[in-house]
């Protein structure tokens, strides 16, 4: 499928930049994204192609000012939610229930 | 799991992070997952899988002939013998750099990456302007990882999919002839292995 995600010989996206030193996850909140994606692949709610098809399926503007690993978010949230494992509601519900807690 | 460890209370959480939270705790409610093994899966990715892996396996076809043979006709057996194999290495290629040929590796799509020999890929590999750039001007990618090569170098760009991993078997620096295999594996850089670096004996 072509798309934004096909980006081999695109112009004027900028430096490179790499850092010389980097930690394998940048935030917490990467970490356990990392290993809900692991655990969620294990369980068989989908294969490696569902995942990076629902990447690929994201908004273009969104995909390129998101991080690598709020594409793996907004993919499992996708996949989990057209599978009937989590609704809408719910992850809504909970977002907010835990903002509360939080504040 | 809202609060089994502390956070500073300085900034309310971001929405990435209530997303995540929120995944995480109605999973865990259904008992889809369980978070003790997400630490454990965490752990093991923060600690014991990356490019010292990838290091031990470059030195190794460095110091025996036999060994790079087996390494450059079918890499996954060869690298599984180190004990390196699992999820994101099931199908690998090993591609060696010479005096002629200078090899790079990318996934353009997405991030597609060796992750039994070099661990998790790091930011730059992907994110956008490397995918778009190496394979249209790989000597401009290299001048930005500060490495020239020789003009009549050719370079090869391999771009990874999901089937197929590739790793660099870097050019083994001069002045190294009476080096253990151990000190050959700390010369080996990460970058190396993906094709960005060049090795010295430093």
């Amino acid at each position: 499928m072509n798309g934004i995600h096909d980006l081999g010989g695109m112009d004027g996206l900028g430096p490179i930049n790499p850092a010389k030193d980097e930690p394998i996850f940048k935030d917490d909140w990467e970490r356990r994204m990392f290993g809900l994606f692991i655990s969620c692949f294990a369980g068989g709610h989908y294969n490696v192609d569902e995942f990076r098809h629902a990447i690929e399926r994201m908004d273009p503007a969104h995909y390129l000012e998101t991080s690598y690993y709020e594409h793996w978010l907004t993919s499992l949230e996708t996949l989990l939610v057209e599978k009937g494992v989590v609704t809408q509601d719910e992850l809504a519900a909970r977002k907010k229930h835990i903002a509360m807690e939080d504040a | 799991m809202p609060h089994d460890h502390p956070h500073p209370h300085n900034r309310p959480l971001s929405d990435v992070e209530l997303r995540v939270k929120a995944l995480e705790s109605i999973l865990t409610e259904k008992e889809l997952i369980d978070p003790e093994a997400i630490d454990l899966i965490v752990e093991t990715y923060e600690t014991k899988i990356g490019p010292r892996n990838g290091a031990r396996v470059v030195a190794r076809a460095w110091s025996d002939p036999a060994y790079k043979e087996r390494l450059l006709s079918d890499a996954t057996a060869a690298i599984s013998e180190l004990g390196f194999s699992g999820v994101q290495g099931e199908d690998m290629v090993v591609v060696e750099n010479t005096d002629e040929v200078h090899n790079i590796v990318v996934c353009t799509l997405c991030s597609c990456y060796p992750w039994p020999t070099l661990g998790l890929p790091p930011v730059w590999y992907k994110a956008a302007p490397y995918r778009a750039k190496v394979v249209k001007d790989p000597r401009g990618v290299l001048e930005e990882f500060g490495v020239t090569l020789p003009e009549d170098t050719e370079i090869r760009v391999w771009d990874s999919n999901a089937e197929l991993r590739y790793l660099v078997l870097p050019k083994r620096p001069d002045g190294t002839d009476g080096m253990t295999e151990e000190q050959l594996a700390e010369l080996v850089t990460r970058d190396a292995m993906i094709g960005t670096d060049v090795l010295t004996a430093q």
